[in-house]
């Protein structure tokens, strides 16, 4: 892992010099890229999740690899103590809003978002939502067991323990949002008072 | 003076065709900024199209025209060679200008 | 496929996207708004200015070597621009490279002008506030040069061949904090982010649809932005590091999908949001 980073790094210093032309697409990447801000060519370094999954929709990935990996996802998930699994709505509605965080032109000391509006429906009074992922609008209906809490935290932390390949990202396994950020999103999916479960009429 | 106002005229036959790309942020002073202040009004409030200093086109604008203006007006009685002018000036009172020459 | 062949059916295609053009709604599900505005401008185009600076650009002389581009072989030969910018990327046999057209005109200002590299590629694309650059410039006049000819990037090459297939791995490689790659967001159809809709980059009509329309005035912006720019932004937005300018990434990349959408129209300088 050290190694490859460090031969991606040579290969950045030579990013822009149009003097060498990859062969491989590790030294594609390495010449293509170059650190920026806060934003290093670690970024580029795949895990194995990312691996398996690199391969278009639909195509079949070798099924014990697959259950694996969903295997691994489910163990990574770190619950709240004393399952303590709501926050606050008000502070989950921003969560979901926010789409900035961890891209080079973002403040690195600023909280980042969950952007949720980008892929899915939450409050029905927001029409600017994105359908690559299934609306989220009523989803308080379904109640608070302890069987939905734990499921629904478990794909805000990682979405892979049920679906591997999943396009959502890895909120919670990959220290995208706090573990209060997800509290609060929880909040905006499941409290009664919530936009996402009022009617618009 | 170099202004912002980029401009071309075209004869189509008997008319003059022209094209000017006005650079103005037109904030409408509704809009507010990421630490919750209102940005102020900042926009054009009058056009003026000249053909060799002759006013063929006078307009007040207001904070519902887009940034960055696009502007079209075809005017009849233009001849290759002849000047066009297109000035505006916004609600600071500040102006600019651009200038061509219909081909 | 032969020539007559390729250019009938680049027709058929034109005659095609006209109507598909011109009826509404358009893919990805955004009711069409966006085509409606851009049908009220007509064939305006705020770009038309950025085509004639680009093409002042070429004559101009600059540099070290006081010369202008008009000895840049885009690959149809010294000074040719008609269809050139309609048959990249490809190979380039004095480079010993695959090249896009802004790899290639650092390249002929170096070669031909004496201007080191970092000159453009420190500073490509505009910024808040500017009114454009040269890079941008030139793009549009090169694209308009080949408005309405078929998108046809060399594939005879064993080099040209081996970069669509690294392209189409770049494509689906999932990586950064997000997991994002191209096909999360450009892998299906009928898909938007936020109102945004997004092309099937994996479709013909997909590919075509978005190969087609850049370089582009960028009415938000108030710049034209090219595809080089776009597969820069589209990095940013997915959590990876800087993309270089003609980097071996985005011309892969731009081989991937330019092959995809071979045999469409080319349509740039277009208009979008």
């Amino acid at each position: 892992m050290k190694k490859r980073v460090a031969q991606l790094l040579m290969l950045a210093s030579l990013a822009g010099t149009g003097l060498t032309q990859a062969d491989t697409l590790p030294e594609a990447l390495g010449s293509s890229f170059e650190a920026i801000n806060h934003v290093d060519m670690g970024r580029l370094q795949r895990d194995p999740l990312q691996e398996f999954c690199s391969k278009p929709r639909g195509q079949a990935g070798d099924s014990a690899m697959e259950s694996a990996l969903r295997d691994e996802a489910m163990a990574s998930v770190v619950f709240p103590a004393g399952d303590d699994f709501i926050g606050d709505w008000a502070r989950g509605a921003e969560v979901a809003n926010n789409g900035r965080g961890l891209q080079y032109s973002d403040d690195p000391e600023a909280p980042n978002g969950g952007n949720c509006y980008a892929c899915h429906q939450l409050d029905p009074a927001e029409v600017a939502y994105g359908n690559l992922g299934p609306s989220l609008t009523g989803y308080g209906a379904r109640g608070q067991s302890d069987v939905m809490l734990r499921y629904t935290w478990t794909k805000l932390w990682n979405t892979h323990a049920y679906n591997v390949c999943s396009h959502m990202p890895r909120f919670g396994a990959l220290g995208i949002l706090t573990e209060q950020q997800l509290k609060d999103l929880m909040a905006f999916l499941f409290d009664p008072d919530s936009p996402v479960n009022q009617s618009i009429e | 003076m170099a202004g912002k106002i980029r401009i071309r005229a075209q004869l189509d036959g008997d008319t003059c065709e022209v094209k000017a790309l006005m650079r103005h942020p037109m904030e409408t002073g509704l809009r507010k900024d990421q630490a919750g202040n209102a940005i102020p009004a900042h926009y054009i409030e009058e056009v003026t199209v000249t053909h060799n200093d002759q006013v063929v086109m006078h307009s007040y604008w207001g904070a519902a025209v887009s940034a960055n203006p696009f502007l079209g007006v075809r005017f009849a009685g233009g001849q290759a060679g002849d000047t066009v002018r297109v000035t505006w000036r916004d609600n600071t009172g500040a102006t600019d200008e651009g200038e061509t020459t219909i081909r | 496929m032969d020539l007559m062949e390729s250019i009938r059916n680049a027709w058929r295609l034109a005659a095609l996207f006209g109507l598909l053009v011109a009826a509404a709604p358009s893919f990805g599900e955004d009711a069409g708004i966006f085509d409606e505005y851009r049908a009220m401008f007509g064939d305006d185009n705020p770009a038309v200015f950025v085509i004639d600076e680009g093409e002042e650009y070429w004559f101009e002389p600059q540099g070290p070597k006081n010369s202008s581009l008009e000895g840049c072989d885009l690959g149809l030969g010294p000074g040719v621009v008609e269809g050139a910018y309609a048959r990249l990327p490809r190979y380039f046999a004095d480079a010993d490279m695959m090249m896009d057209v802004e790899a290639r005109l650092i390249f002929c200002m170096r070669e031909l002008q004496g201007r080191p590299s970092e000159e453009i590629q420190g500073y490509p694309y505009s910024m808040r506030g500017d009114l454009g650059t040269e890079l941008e410039a030139l793009v549009a006049w090169l694209a308009d040069q080949s408005s309405g000819m078929p998108i046809a990037p060399g594939q005879e090459h064993a080099k040209e061949r081996e970069f669509f297939t690294l392209g189409e791995q770049l494509f689906y490689y999932r990586a950064g904090p997000h997991d994002f790659s191209c096909a999360t967001c450009h892998g299906q159809e009928g898909k938007r982010i936020r109102l945004q809709a997004l092309p099937d980059l994996t479709s013909h009509e997909g590919a075509a649809g978005a190969y087609s329309a850049w370089p582009a005035y960028r009415i938000s912006e108030g710049v034209v932005r090219t595809m080089g720019w776009r597969m820069r932004d589209c990095f940013r937005q997915q959590r990876f590091p800087l993309l270089g300018v003609g980097s071996d990434v985005t011309v892969a990349l731009q081989t991937y999908l330019a092959v995809t959408a071979a045999g469409a129209p080319m349509m740039a300088p277009g208009l979008k949001r």
